[in-house]
């Protein structure tokens, strides 16, 4: 039992480490440390580190840290749970989601859902990671030479070290592909070959019809990022991009539009997962602008 | 006549072939994903494919990169 903790009493409603708790007016945060996490080298209260011991106030956040150390499961799932809600958790952890290339797009989404927790993520790609990849792609330089399913991976379980991971280290075909990404709820294209973007669409319609697949076309250079859209063009397939910019010669694949792309693929397949429909006709009916005025700050939403 | 292109309304002349379409819209035959009144077409049959009124067709064009 934590020490100056009780049920009797008045007591402040605090979080530590997310998790509610309830503690006697005048315990410290240094206390509450001690208490919950012995040798922790960080307390943050309130999106702030806090150097002096302070007696903790009704509704802190309180956040304990020791530097070096990977949060057991339990916590870390907590910490998505206070973010994303319950039912947004229980969903994406169940999901299976195939990543089909894994550059500028396939690194990108794959990042974005392991953040989100989506549960497993089967990586495609044959190819190593080359210095020209590092403009773009979610690679560092100490990975040039390795495979891009294995350099993204441990990327990967360092951002979120209880996602599962199946790296498969295959050129895909139109063929293998149902093979690979068999049993997958969402799928996205991230091809750089437009043949094989193609392929893809084709291999899903034949036979996965069921599956959605997020496709892309046209990203490359500086051109307007707004000019990126996603359009469901399929039954069961959405196409994302401005539908001409191709890369060529003089005229490449840049950082900024490339994540652009990968966030409309991976918003789309989390729409999809949560069974909320894709979104994609709602846009016209929110006027972003004049909402700014009437968001609900929380206290932790401004923090990142 | 008029069909149903990508979502929009387009008028094309009687007779035309999907291939002649492609033709008007500057589309080569190549990296396309077609799909006339809900089902693919394959290559070989994109280009000979008759077009009739209140035909329904999604055209895809993929350009590289990822």
């Amino acid at each position: 039992m934590p020490a100056r903790e009780t049920q009797d009493g008045p007591t402040l409603r605090v979080k530590i480490n997310e998790r509610p708790a309830r503690v006697a007016p005048g315990t410290t945060l240094f206390a509450l440390r001690d208490a919950h996490k012995p040798g922790a080298d960080v307390v943050i209260r309130n999106g702030f580190a806090c150097a002096r011991d302070e007696a903790a106030q009704e509704g802190d956040q309180i956040v304990l840290i020791r530097r070096g150390e990977i949060p057991p499961r339990e916590e870390l799932e907590a910490l998505m749970v206070a973010r994303h809600g319950p039912g947004v958790h229980e969903k994406v952890k169940r999901a299976r989601v195939g990543i089909a290339g894994c550059g500028g797009l396939g690194s990108a989404v794959a990042t974005a859902l392991a953040r989100t927790g989506v549960g497993t993520l089967v990586l495609a790609d044959f190819d190593v990671v080359e210095p020209s990849n590092l403009n773009r792609q979610q690679f560092f330089v100490d990975q040039l030479g390795r495979l891009k399913v294995e350099a993204l991976g441990e990327n990967l379980r360092r951002m979120n070290p209880y996602v599962r991971i199946e790296g498969h280290a295959v050129r895909l075909t139109r063929e293998s592909i149902p093979e690979v990404f068999a049993g997958c709820d969402a799928l996205a294209e991230c091809f750089d070959d437009p043949a094989m973007k193609r392929a893809m669409t084709l291999a899903v319609r034949a036979r996965m019809r069921a599956t959605p697949l997020v496709t892309v076309s046209g990203i490359a250079g500086v051109g307007p990022a707004n000019a990126i859209r996603t359009r469901r063009v399929f039954e069961n397939v959405w196409l994302v991009g401005d539908g001409s910019s191709a890369a060529r010669p003089g005229f490449g694949l840049l950082a900024p539009r490339v994540a652009v792309a990968a966030g409309h693929q991976a918003n789309v397949i989390l729409k999809v997962l949560l069974g909320e429909g894709d979104g994609v006709d709602e846009v016209d009916e929110v006027d972003g602008m004049d909402k700014v005025g009437e968001m609900d700050e929380g206290k932790d939403g401004n923090q990142a | 006549m008029e069909i149903k292109l990508n979502g929009e309304k387009r008028q094309v002349a009687e007779g035309a072939t999907i291939g002649r379409l492609l033709q008007d819209l500057g589309l080569e035959n190549r990296n396309l994903a077609v799909e006339y009144n809900g089902d693919f077409l394959e290559d070989a049959a994109i280009e000979g494919q008759a077009i009739r009124a209140g035909d329904t067709l999604e055209i895809v064009r993929f350009v590289g990169g990822g």
